[in-house]
Protein backbone atom coordinates (compact mmCIF):
# COMPACT_ATOMS: atom_id res chain seq x y z
CA UNK A 1 0.00 0.00 0.00
CA UNK A 2 1.24 3.60 -0.96
CA UNK A 3 0.36 6.79 1.38
CA UNK A 4 1.15 10.34 1.59
CA UNK A 5 2.30 11.36 4.74
CA UNK A 6 3.43 14.65 6.09
CA UNK A 7 4.72 15.79 2.34
CA UNK A 8 6.15 11.88 1.88
CA UNK A 9 5.14 9.37 0.20
CA UNK A 10 5.52 5.48 2.07
CA UNK A 11 5.20 2.46 0.62
CA UNK A 12 3.86 0.04 3.15
CA UNK A 13 3.14 -3.67 3.77
CA UNK A 14 0.52 -4.12 5.88
CA UNK A 15 -2.13 -6.82 6.81
CA UNK A 16 -5.53 -5.27 4.95
CA UNK A 17 -7.42 -4.36 8.70
CA UNK A 18 -4.42 -2.05 9.76
CA UNK A 19 -6.39 1.49 10.87
CA UNK A 20 -4.71 4.28 9.93
CA UNK A 21 -3.93 4.80 13.73
CA UNK A 22 -2.01 1.75 13.90
CA UNK A 23 -0.54 2.24 10.52
CA UNK A 24 1.18 5.51 11.74
CA UNK A 25 2.02 3.91 14.82
CA UNK A 26 2.97 1.09 14.17
CA UNK A 27 4.29 0.76 10.50
CA UNK A 28 5.88 4.46 10.58
CA UNK A 29 6.86 4.92 13.97
CA UNK A 30 4.68 8.13 14.08
CA UNK A 31 3.57 7.62 17.63
CA UNK A 32 2.78 10.68 18.09
CA UNK A 33 -0.74 10.16 17.23
CA UNK A 34 -2.20 8.67 20.62
CA UNK A 35 -4.48 5.48 20.95
CA UNK A 36 -6.80 6.34 23.92
CA UNK A 37 -10.09 4.51 23.40
CA UNK A 38 -10.16 3.01 20.08
CA UNK A 39 -13.09 3.56 19.66
CA UNK A 40 -13.91 6.84 18.12
CA UNK A 41 -14.79 8.22 21.93
CA UNK A 42 -11.42 9.81 23.01
CA UNK A 43 -10.11 12.08 19.78
CA UNK A 44 -6.46 11.62 20.93
CA UNK A 45 -5.64 9.64 17.64
CA UNK A 46 -6.63 12.95 15.47
CA UNK A 47 -5.19 13.52 12.20
CA UNK A 48 -5.78 15.81 9.47
CA UNK A 49 -7.05 14.06 6.22
CA UNK A 50 -7.08 16.33 3.00
CA UNK A 51 -7.18 19.33 6.25
CA UNK A 52 -9.87 17.84 7.67
CA UNK A 53 -9.80 16.14 11.00
CA UNK A 54 -10.29 12.67 11.49
CA UNK A 55 -10.33 9.68 14.04
CA UNK A 56 -7.34 7.58 12.26
CA UNK A 57 -8.57 4.62 14.62
CA UNK A 58 -11.93 4.45 13.16
CA UNK A 59 -10.61 4.68 9.40
CA UNK A 60 -8.93 1.75 7.28
CA UNK A 61 -5.54 2.29 6.03
CA UNK A 62 -6.38 0.93 2.63
CA UNK A 63 -9.17 3.34 2.23
CA UNK A 64 -6.77 6.43 2.37
CA UNK A 65 -3.95 6.05 -0.02
CA UNK A 66 -4.96 8.41 -2.20
CA UNK A 67 -5.18 11.18 0.74
CA UNK A 68 -2.78 14.01 2.05
CA UNK A 69 -2.46 12.48 6.07
CA UNK A 70 -1.32 15.69 8.36
CA UNK A 71 -0.08 13.85 11.48
CA UNK A 72 1.07 16.19 14.51
CA UNK A 73 4.69 15.21 13.26
CA UNK A 74 3.82 17.64 10.26
CA UNK A 75 1.61 20.27 11.33
CA UNK A 76 4.68 22.55 10.54
CA UNK A 77 4.57 25.69 10.47
CA UNK A 78 0.89 26.00 10.35
CA UNK A 79 0.80 24.46 13.33
CA UNK A 80 3.68 26.20 15.41
CA UNK A 81 0.75 29.13 16.73
CA UNK A 82 -1.39 26.28 18.17
CA UNK A 83 1.65 23.66 19.94
CA UNK A 84 3.08 27.57 21.03
CA UNK A 85 -0.54 28.41 22.65
CA UNK A 86 -0.22 25.29 24.22
CA UNK A 87 2.72 25.47 26.31
CA UNK A 88 2.22 29.10 26.93
CA UNK A 89 -1.35 28.13 28.38
CA UNK A 90 -0.44 25.03 30.24
CA UNK A 91 -2.68 23.12 28.36
CA UNK A 92 -1.82 19.56 29.30
CA UNK A 93 -0.83 17.93 32.50
CA UNK A 94 -0.18 14.42 31.58
CA UNK A 95 0.08 15.14 27.66
CA UNK A 96 -1.46 11.82 26.17
CA UNK A 97 -4.61 13.68 24.37
CA UNK A 98 -2.68 16.74 23.63
CA UNK A 99 -1.26 15.71 20.12
CA UNK A 100 -5.24 14.89 19.15
CA UNK A 101 -6.06 18.27 21.04
CA UNK A 102 -3.64 20.49 18.72
CA UNK A 103 -4.66 18.66 15.48
CA UNK A 104 -8.77 18.62 15.90
CA UNK A 105 -8.33 22.22 16.59
CA UNK A 106 -6.22 22.61 13.65
CA UNK A 107 -9.06 21.31 11.94
CA UNK A 108 -11.74 23.09 13.72
CA UNK A 109 -10.41 26.57 12.85
CA UNK A 110 -10.17 25.84 9.14
CA UNK A 111 -14.41 24.75 9.56
CA UNK A 112 -15.09 28.14 11.19
CA UNK A 113 -13.19 29.59 8.42
CA UNK A 114 -15.30 27.50 6.14
CA UNK A 115 -18.25 29.21 7.63
CA UNK A 116 -19.36 26.36 9.05
CA UNK A 117 -21.81 26.48 12.26
CA UNK A 118 -21.99 24.52 15.21
CA UNK A 119 -24.84 23.78 17.85
CA UNK A 120 -24.48 26.88 19.71
CA UNK A 121 -24.21 29.08 16.57
CA UNK A 122 -27.78 31.42 17.15
CA UNK A 123 -28.48 32.39 13.62
CA UNK A 124 -27.48 29.24 11.18
CA UNK A 125 -27.26 31.82 8.18
CA UNK A 126 -24.74 34.26 10.08
CA UNK A 127 -21.27 33.69 9.24
CA UNK A 128 -19.47 31.83 11.89
CA UNK A 129 -17.36 33.45 14.89
CA UNK A 130 -15.05 31.56 16.88
CA UNK A 131 -16.30 32.52 20.41
CA UNK A 132 -14.82 30.52 23.63
CA UNK A 133 -18.31 29.14 23.67
CA UNK A 134 -18.07 27.58 20.51
CA UNK A 135 -14.73 26.49 20.84
CA UNK A 136 -16.15 24.13 23.71
CA UNK A 137 -18.75 22.79 21.66
CA UNK A 138 -16.28 22.07 19.07
CA UNK A 139 -13.82 20.94 20.32
CA UNK A 140 -15.91 18.01 22.22
CA UNK A 141 -14.79 15.28 20.12
CA UNK A 142 -11.32 15.37 22.40
CA UNK A 143 -11.39 13.98 25.64
CA UNK A 144 -8.76 15.68 28.37
CA UNK A 145 -8.71 12.88 31.01
CA UNK A 146 -6.75 15.68 33.20
CA UNK A 147 -9.31 18.00 32.52
CA UNK A 148 -6.86 20.58 31.14
CA UNK A 149 -9.86 21.86 28.99
CA UNK A 150 -9.93 25.65 30.75
CA UNK A 151 -6.44 25.88 29.27
CA UNK A 152 -6.83 24.72 26.29
CA UNK A 153 -10.17 26.79 25.52
CA UNK A 154 -7.40 29.57 26.27
CA UNK A 155 -4.83 28.03 23.98
CA UNK A 156 -7.42 27.67 21.22
CA UNK A 157 -8.46 31.10 21.77
CA UNK A 158 -5.31 32.83 21.86
CA UNK A 159 -3.90 30.65 18.92
CA UNK A 160 -6.67 32.26 16.56
CA UNK A 161 -5.90 35.49 18.12
CA UNK A 162 -8.69 36.09 20.09
CA UNK A 163 -6.67 35.39 23.35
CA UNK A 164 -8.81 36.62 26.68
CA UNK B 1 -11.41 -8.25 12.90
CA UNK B 2 -11.75 -10.82 10.61
CA UNK B 3 -9.99 -10.78 7.19
CA UNK B 4 -12.43 -9.41 4.08
CA UNK B 5 -11.47 -8.41 0.06
CA UNK B 6 -11.47 -5.06 -0.02
CA UNK B 7 -13.10 -3.29 -3.45
CA UNK B 8 -13.41 -0.03 -4.73
CA UNK B 9 -15.81 0.39 -7.68
CA UNK B 10 -16.09 3.36 -9.54
CA UNK B 11 -19.85 2.98 -10.17
CA UNK B 12 -23.25 2.54 -8.62
CA UNK B 13 -24.46 -0.26 -10.89
CA UNK B 14 -20.72 -2.37 -10.27
CA UNK B 15 -20.80 -1.40 -6.63
CA UNK B 16 -24.38 -2.78 -6.72
CA UNK B 17 -23.55 -6.18 -7.95
CA UNK B 18 -20.80 -6.39 -5.18
CA UNK B 19 -22.65 -5.50 -2.97
CA UNK B 20 -25.09 -8.59 -3.06
CA UNK B 21 -22.48 -11.50 -2.86
CA UNK B 22 -22.63 -13.32 0.09
CA UNK B 23 -21.02 -11.61 3.04
CA UNK B 24 -20.67 -8.19 1.41
CA UNK B 25 -20.65 -5.17 3.48
CA UNK B 26 -20.84 -1.78 1.77
CA UNK B 27 -18.40 0.88 4.03
CA UNK B 28 -18.59 4.58 3.87
CA UNK B 29 -16.97 6.68 6.76
CA UNK B 30 -16.65 3.43 8.52
CA UNK B 31 -17.32 5.16 11.92
CA UNK B 32 -19.48 2.42 13.13
CA UNK B 33 -18.83 -0.47 10.43
CA UNK B 34 -15.12 -0.81 11.76
CA UNK B 35 -16.11 -0.59 15.44
CA UNK B 36 -18.25 -3.01 14.67
CA UNK B 37 -15.84 -5.10 13.29
CA UNK B 38 -12.97 -4.38 15.44
CA UNK B 39 -15.16 -6.07 18.08
CA UNK B 40 -16.34 -8.83 16.24
CA UNK B 41 -19.90 -7.77 16.25
CA UNK B 42 -19.84 -7.33 12.22
CA UNK B 43 -18.06 -9.80 10.24
CA UNK B 44 -18.23 -9.20 6.47
CA UNK B 45 -15.55 -10.71 4.34
CA UNK B 46 -15.89 -8.29 1.32
CA UNK B 47 -16.08 -4.51 2.10
CA UNK B 48 -17.71 -2.67 -1.08
CA UNK B 49 -16.27 0.87 -0.91
CA UNK B 50 -18.84 3.49 -1.75
CA UNK B 51 -16.41 6.52 -1.34
CA UNK B 52 -15.77 6.49 -5.29
CA UNK B 53 -19.33 6.48 -6.94
CA UNK B 54 -19.51 9.96 -6.82
CA UNK B 55 -22.54 10.14 -4.50
CA UNK B 56 -21.20 12.42 -2.03
CA UNK B 57 -23.38 15.79 -4.25
CA UNK B 58 -25.71 18.05 -2.33
CA UNK B 59 -27.79 19.22 -5.41
CA UNK B 60 -31.10 21.14 -5.44
CA UNK B 61 -33.48 19.98 -8.41
CA UNK B 62 -35.26 22.56 -10.38
CA UNK B 63 -38.50 21.49 -8.90
CA UNK B 64 -37.13 22.41 -5.53
CA UNK B 65 -36.39 19.16 -4.37
CA UNK B 66 -32.93 18.54 -2.32
CA UNK B 67 -30.85 15.47 -3.41
CA UNK B 68 -28.51 14.32 -1.14
CA UNK B 69 -26.21 11.81 -1.88
CA UNK B 70 -25.54 8.92 0.15
CA UNK B 71 -22.04 9.52 0.68
CA UNK B 72 -21.84 12.84 1.53
CA UNK B 73 -20.53 13.87 4.27
CA UNK B 74 -22.44 14.61 7.80
CA UNK B 75 -20.56 18.08 8.10
CA UNK B 76 -21.44 19.28 4.54
CA UNK B 77 -25.05 18.52 5.01
CA UNK B 78 -25.17 20.42 7.77
CA UNK B 79 -22.89 23.15 6.75
CA UNK B 80 -24.82 23.42 3.47
CA UNK B 81 -26.23 27.12 3.16
CA UNK B 82 -29.42 25.85 1.37
CA UNK B 83 -29.93 22.94 4.22
CA UNK B 84 -28.98 25.97 7.04
CA UNK B 85 -31.51 28.10 5.01
CA UNK B 86 -34.63 25.74 4.07
CA UNK B 87 -34.42 22.84 6.80
CA UNK B 88 -32.51 24.41 9.17
CA UNK B 89 -33.64 21.28 12.09
CA UNK B 90 -31.85 18.72 9.63
CA UNK B 91 -28.60 21.20 10.52
CA UNK B 92 -29.03 21.20 14.11
CA UNK B 93 -30.26 17.70 14.35
CA UNK B 94 -26.47 16.60 12.51
CA UNK B 95 -24.83 19.19 14.34
CA UNK B 96 -26.13 17.47 17.90
CA UNK B 97 -24.83 14.50 16.58
CA UNK B 98 -21.30 12.63 17.62
CA UNK B 99 -18.29 14.95 17.25
CA UNK B 100 -16.69 17.11 14.57
CA UNK B 101 -14.10 13.99 13.23
CA UNK B 102 -17.44 11.99 13.44
CA UNK B 103 -18.98 14.06 11.39
CA UNK B 104 -16.50 15.22 8.83
CA UNK B 105 -16.53 11.18 7.63
CA UNK B 106 -19.80 9.99 8.97
CA UNK B 107 -22.38 9.63 5.38
CA UNK B 108 -25.88 9.82 4.94
CA UNK B 109 -26.18 6.57 4.21
CA UNK B 110 -23.98 5.63 6.78
CA UNK B 111 -25.78 7.55 9.23
CA UNK B 112 -29.04 6.36 8.96
CA UNK B 113 -27.60 2.50 8.96
CA UNK B 114 -26.21 3.07 12.06
CA UNK B 115 -26.25 0.64 14.21
CA UNK B 116 -28.05 0.97 17.59
CA UNK B 117 -26.16 1.72 20.78
CA UNK B 118 -27.31 -0.98 23.25
CA UNK B 119 -24.53 -1.86 25.37
CA UNK B 120 -25.11 -5.59 25.63
CA UNK B 121 -25.77 -5.96 21.76
CA UNK B 122 -21.95 -4.21 22.17
CA UNK B 123 -20.08 -6.64 24.64
CA UNK B 124 -19.90 -9.25 22.57
CA UNK B 125 -20.87 -11.67 24.92
CA UNK B 126 -24.30 -11.28 26.92
CA UNK B 127 -27.22 -12.93 24.66
CA UNK B 128 -28.79 -10.72 22.51
CA UNK B 129 -31.25 -11.44 19.84
CA UNK B 130 -29.64 -8.73 17.36
CA UNK B 131 -26.47 -10.15 17.22
CA UNK B 132 -27.36 -13.72 18.35
CA UNK B 133 -31.14 -14.46 17.25
CA UNK B 134 -32.63 -17.19 19.46
CA UNK B 135 -30.61 -16.37 22.68
CA UNK B 136 -32.49 -13.98 24.05
CA UNK B 137 -32.25 -9.99 25.71
CA UNK B 138 -30.34 -9.38 28.13
CA UNK B 139 -31.77 -5.64 28.31
CA UNK B 140 -35.64 -6.24 29.53
CA UNK B 141 -34.54 -7.12 32.69
CA UNK B 142 -30.93 -5.33 32.64
CA UNK B 143 -29.88 -1.94 32.41
CA UNK B 144 -31.95 -0.20 29.78
CA UNK B 145 -31.85 3.04 31.09
CA UNK B 146 -31.06 4.26 27.11
CA UNK B 147 -33.88 1.46 26.07
CA UNK B 148 -36.91 2.16 23.74
CA UNK B 149 -40.46 3.09 25.26
CA UNK B 150 -42.63 2.58 21.81
CA UNK B 151 -42.30 0.03 19.23
CA UNK B 152 -40.44 -2.66 21.41
CA UNK B 153 -41.03 -6.17 21.42
CA UNK B 154 -39.54 -8.16 24.70
CA UNK B 155 -37.28 -9.75 21.95
CA UNK B 156 -35.14 -6.35 21.62
CA UNK B 157 -36.13 -3.31 23.16
CA UNK B 158 -32.88 -1.32 21.39
CA UNK B 159 -33.16 1.83 19.95
CA UNK B 160 -32.11 3.40 16.82
CA UNK B 161 -29.51 6.43 17.52
CA UNK B 162 -29.06 8.59 14.78
CA UNK B 163 -30.49 12.15 15.05
CA UNK B 164 -30.20 12.82 11.22
CA UNK B 165 -32.49 10.04 10.70
CA UNK B 166 -35.23 11.96 13.07
CA UNK B 167 -35.13 15.46 11.35
CA UNK B 168 -35.48 13.23 7.81
CA UNK B 169 -38.40 11.54 9.29
CA UNK B 170 -40.16 14.69 10.18
CA UNK B 171 -38.86 16.35 6.77
CA UNK B 172 -40.76 13.45 5.30
CA UNK B 173 -37.40 12.24 3.44
CA UNK B 174 -37.23 9.62 0.57
CA UNK B 175 -34.51 7.07 -0.19
CA UNK B 176 -33.58 6.13 -3.38
CA UNK B 177 -31.71 2.84 -3.90
CA UNK B 178 -30.11 0.91 -6.97
CA UNK B 179 -30.74 -2.70 -6.68
CA UNK B 180 -27.77 -5.36 -7.59
CA UNK B 181 -30.61 -5.96 -11.01
CA UNK B 182 -30.03 -2.27 -11.62
CA UNK B 183 -33.77 -1.42 -10.68
CA UNK B 184 -33.87 1.90 -8.93
CA UNK B 185 -35.86 1.84 -5.69
CA UNK B 186 -37.64 4.58 -3.61
CA UNK B 187 -38.59 4.03 -0.09
CA UNK B 188 -40.28 6.34 2.18
CA UNK B 189 -37.85 7.05 5.54
CA UNK B 190 -40.40 5.72 7.50
CA UNK B 191 -40.64 2.46 5.51
CA UNK B 192 -36.33 1.78 5.45
CA UNK B 193 -36.53 0.80 9.00
CA UNK B 194 -38.70 -2.42 10.27
CA UNK B 195 -39.43 -2.95 13.85
CA UNK B 196 -38.04 -5.47 15.53
CA UNK B 197 -40.93 -8.35 16.25
CA UNK B 198 -39.36 -11.47 16.76
CA UNK B 199 -36.54 -11.21 14.04
CA UNK B 200 -34.39 -7.46 15.56
CA UNK B 201 -31.40 -8.49 13.62
CA UNK B 202 -33.53 -7.98 10.45
CA UNK B 203 -33.80 -4.25 10.45
CA UNK B 204 -34.80 -2.52 7.22
CA UNK B 205 -37.00 -3.34 4.59
CA UNK B 206 -33.78 -3.24 2.18
CA UNK B 207 -33.16 -6.23 -0.02
CA UNK B 208 -29.39 -7.87 -0.24
CA UNK B 209 -27.46 -5.51 -1.75
CA UNK B 210 -29.62 -2.63 -2.38
CA UNK B 211 -27.53 0.22 -1.76
CA UNK B 212 -28.64 3.35 -1.12
CA UNK B 213 -27.54 6.21 -3.69
CA UNK B 214 -29.31 9.56 -2.31
CA UNK B 215 -32.04 10.96 -0.27
CA UNK B 216 -34.40 13.62 -1.35
CA UNK B 217 -36.48 16.20 0.50
CA UNK B 218 -39.29 17.95 -0.92
CA UNK B 219 -39.31 21.64 -0.27
CA UNK B 220 -40.74 22.64 3.38
CA UNK B 221 -44.21 24.52 3.88
CA UNK B 222 -43.27 28.07 3.69
CA UNK B 223 -43.49 29.92 6.42
CA UNK B 224 -43.34 26.62 8.36
CA UNK B 225 -40.72 26.68 11.68
CA UNK B 226 -38.60 23.94 12.33
CA UNK B 227 -36.69 22.80 16.13
CA UNK B 228 -34.68 19.85 16.56
CA UNK B 229 -34.22 19.30 20.52
CA UNK B 230 -31.90 16.91 22.09
CA UNK B 231 -31.98 15.63 25.63
CA UNK B 232 -28.70 13.52 26.92
CA UNK B 233 -26.46 13.19 29.79
CA UNK B 234 -23.69 15.85 29.00
CA UNK B 235 -24.44 19.06 27.14
CA UNK B 236 -22.22 17.37 23.60
CA UNK B 237 -21.11 14.57 22.13
CA UNK B 238 -23.20 12.13 23.82
CA UNK B 239 -26.30 10.55 21.96
CA UNK B 240 -29.64 11.62 22.63
CA UNK B 241 -31.92 10.01 25.55
CA UNK B 242 -34.95 11.66 24.11
CA UNK B 243 -35.47 14.00 20.78
CA UNK B 244 -37.73 15.79 19.07
CA UNK B 245 -37.53 17.09 15.80
CA UNK B 246 -40.71 19.06 14.34
CA UNK B 247 -41.85 21.27 11.85
CA UNK B 248 -45.14 23.26 12.34
CA UNK B 249 -47.21 25.87 10.27
CA UNK B 250 -49.76 28.32 11.27
CA UNK B 251 -52.52 30.10 9.26
CA UNK B 252 -55.34 32.49 11.16
CA UNK B 253 -53.87 31.35 14.98
CA UNK B 254 -54.16 28.08 14.22
CA UNK B 255 -51.86 24.78 13.57
CA UNK B 256 -52.10 24.10 9.37
CA UNK B 257 -49.67 21.19 9.72
CA UNK B 258 -47.36 19.56 11.99
CA UNK B 259 -44.93 17.15 11.37
CA UNK B 260 -43.32 15.41 14.29
CA UNK B 261 -40.67 12.57 14.88
CA UNK B 262 -39.01 11.47 17.94
CA UNK B 263 -35.48 10.09 18.85
CA UNK B 264 -34.19 7.87 21.54
CA UNK B 265 -37.80 6.21 21.86
CA UNK B 266 -38.02 3.72 19.98
CA UNK B 267 -36.04 1.11 17.38
CA UNK B 268 -36.18 3.37 15.00
CA UNK B 269 -37.28 7.15 14.03
CA UNK B 270 -40.65 7.34 15.84
CA UNK B 271 -43.46 9.18 13.68
CA UNK B 272 -46.91 8.89 14.61
CA UNK B 273 -49.66 10.23 12.57
CA UNK B 274 -52.13 10.32 15.08
CA UNK B 275 -50.16 13.25 17.16
CA UNK B 276 -49.76 15.35 13.98
CA UNK B 277 -53.41 14.86 13.46
CA UNK B 278 -54.74 15.68 16.75
CA UNK B 279 -52.56 19.05 16.72
CA UNK B 280 -53.84 19.90 13.21
CA UNK B 281 -56.68 22.49 13.65
CA UNK B 282 -55.55 23.28 17.08
CA UNK B 283 -55.29 26.05 18.44
CA UNK B 284 -51.59 26.21 20.35
CA UNK B 285 -52.71 25.39 24.32
CA UNK B 286 -51.21 23.49 26.70
CA UNK B 287 -54.54 21.31 26.89
CA UNK B 288 -53.93 20.92 22.78
CA UNK B 289 -50.35 19.71 23.94
CA UNK B 290 -50.85 17.36 26.50
CA UNK B 291 -53.10 15.75 24.78
CA UNK B 292 -51.04 14.93 21.49
CA UNK B 293 -48.05 14.02 24.14
CA UNK B 294 -50.91 11.47 25.88
CA UNK B 295 -51.31 9.92 22.02
CA UNK B 296 -47.78 9.50 21.69
CA UNK B 297 -47.54 8.06 24.79
CA UNK B 298 -50.85 5.52 25.05
CA UNK B 299 -48.72 2.39 24.46
CA UNK B 300 -45.20 3.88 26.22
CA UNK B 301 -44.09 0.99 28.08
CA UNK B 302 -41.21 1.60 30.73
CA UNK B 303 -38.85 -1.32 31.62
CA UNK B 304 -37.67 0.28 34.63
CA UNK B 305 -34.76 2.06 34.36
CA UNK B 306 -35.77 3.51 31.10
CA UNK B 307 -39.49 4.91 32.61
CA UNK B 308 -38.45 8.22 33.11
CA UNK B 309 -38.49 8.83 29.64
CA UNK B 310 -41.92 9.12 29.08
CA UNK B 311 -42.11 12.11 31.10
CA UNK B 312 -38.85 13.37 29.53
CA UNK B 313 -40.42 13.30 26.47
CA UNK B 314 -43.56 14.64 27.20
CA UNK B 315 -42.33 17.91 28.42
CA UNK B 316 -39.72 18.14 25.59
CA UNK B 317 -42.47 17.84 23.33
CA UNK B 318 -44.70 20.25 24.69
CA UNK B 319 -41.73 22.85 25.10
CA UNK B 320 -40.86 22.02 21.31
CA UNK B 321 -45.09 22.92 20.36
CA UNK B 322 -44.65 25.72 22.51
CA UNK B 323 -41.66 26.99 20.10
CA UNK B 324 -42.97 25.73 17.40
CA UNK B 325 -46.39 27.84 17.57
CA UNK B 326 -46.33 30.47 19.90
CA UNK B 327 -45.07 33.71 18.72
CA UNK B 328 -41.95 35.28 20.01
CA UNK B 329 -41.26 31.65 21.81
CA UNK B 330 -37.48 30.21 19.90
CA UNK B 331 -37.90 29.35 16.37
C1 LIG C 1 -18.14 8.02 19.63
C2 LIG C 1 -19.32 8.14 18.71
C3 LIG C 1 -20.37 8.98 19.04
C4 LIG C 1 -21.46 9.11 18.19
N1 LIG C 1 -22.50 9.93 18.55
C5 LIG C 1 -23.58 10.04 17.71
C6 LIG C 1 -24.69 10.87 18.05
O1 LIG C 1 -24.71 11.54 19.09
N2 LIG C 1 -25.74 10.92 17.20
C7 LIG C 1 -25.76 10.20 16.04
O2 LIG C 1 -26.73 10.30 15.29
N3 LIG C 1 -24.73 9.41 15.70
C8 LIG C 1 -23.65 9.31 16.51
N4 LIG C 1 -22.62 8.48 16.18
C9 LIG C 1 -22.78 7.58 15.04
C10 LIG C 1 -22.32 8.18 13.74
O3 LIG C 1 -23.24 9.18 13.34
C11 LIG C 1 -22.28 7.02 12.72
O4 LIG C 1 -21.21 6.18 13.08
C12 LIG C 1 -22.10 7.49 11.31
O5 LIG C 1 -23.14 8.35 10.92
C13 LIG C 1 -22.04 6.29 10.37
O6 LIG C 1 -21.75 6.75 9.07
P1 LIG C 1 -20.55 6.07 8.24
O7 LIG C 1 -20.57 6.65 6.88
O8 LIG C 1 -19.27 6.17 8.97
O9 LIG C 1 -21.08 4.57 8.20
P2 LIG C 1 -20.31 3.20 8.00
O10 LIG C 1 -19.72 2.78 9.30
O11 LIG C 1 -19.42 3.27 6.81
O12 LIG C 1 -21.56 2.27 7.63
C14 LIG C 1 -22.63 2.06 8.52
C15 LIG C 1 -23.59 1.08 7.85
O13 LIG C 1 -24.17 1.66 6.69
C16 LIG C 1 -23.99 0.80 5.56
N5 LIG C 1 -23.85 1.67 4.38
C17 LIG C 1 -23.00 2.72 4.24
N6 LIG C 1 -23.20 3.34 3.06
C18 LIG C 1 -24.20 2.64 2.42
C19 LIG C 1 -24.87 2.80 1.16
N7 LIG C 1 -24.56 3.79 0.31
N8 LIG C 1 -25.85 1.93 0.84
C20 LIG C 1 -26.20 0.92 1.70
N9 LIG C 1 -25.58 0.73 2.89
C21 LIG C 1 -24.60 1.58 3.25
C22 LIG C 1 -22.76 -0.01 5.88
O14 LIG C 1 -22.77 -1.25 5.19
C23 LIG C 1 -22.92 -0.20 7.39
O15 LIG C 1 -23.79 -1.27 7.65
C24 LIG C 1 -21.50 8.36 16.99
C25 LIG C 1 -20.44 7.53 16.65
C26 LIG C 1 -19.36 7.42 17.49
C27 LIG C 1 -18.23 6.51 17.11
S1 LIG D 1 -32.22 -4.74 23.47
FE1 LIG D 1 -31.89 -5.70 21.47
S2 LIG D 1 -29.76 -5.21 21.08
FE2 LIG D 1 -30.02 -4.97 23.29
S3 LIG D 1 -29.59 -6.98 24.23
FE3 LIG D 1 -31.77 -6.93 23.79
S4 LIG D 1 -31.88 -7.92 21.78
FE4 LIG D 1 -29.79 -7.26 21.99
Amino acid sequence: MQFNINGQTHEVEADIRTSLLDLLRDHLNLTGSKKGCDHGQCGACTVLVNGRRINSCLALAVMHQDDAITTIEGVGEAGRPMQQAFVDHDAFQCGFCTSGQICSALGMVGEVKAGWPSLVTADLEATAVLTPEEARERMSGNICRCAAYPNIIDAVMDATGDGR
Amino acid sequence: MNLFEYSRPEDPSTAAKAGSADGASYIAGGTNLVDLMKLGIARPTRLVDVNRLDLAKIEWRSDGVLRIGAAARNSNLAADPGVRARFPMLSRAILSGASGQIRNVASTAGNLLQRTRCPYFYDGVSPCNKREPGKGCSATDGFNRIHAILGATDACIATHPSDMAVALLALGATVVTLKADGQTGRIALDDLYRLPGDTPNIETNLKSGELITHVELAAPPSGARQIYRKVRDRASFAFALVSVGGIVAMENGRIASAALAFGGLAPKPWRDPEVEQLLVGQAPSTEAFEAAADCLLKDAKGRGDNSFKIPLVRRTLIACLRDLTIDGAEA
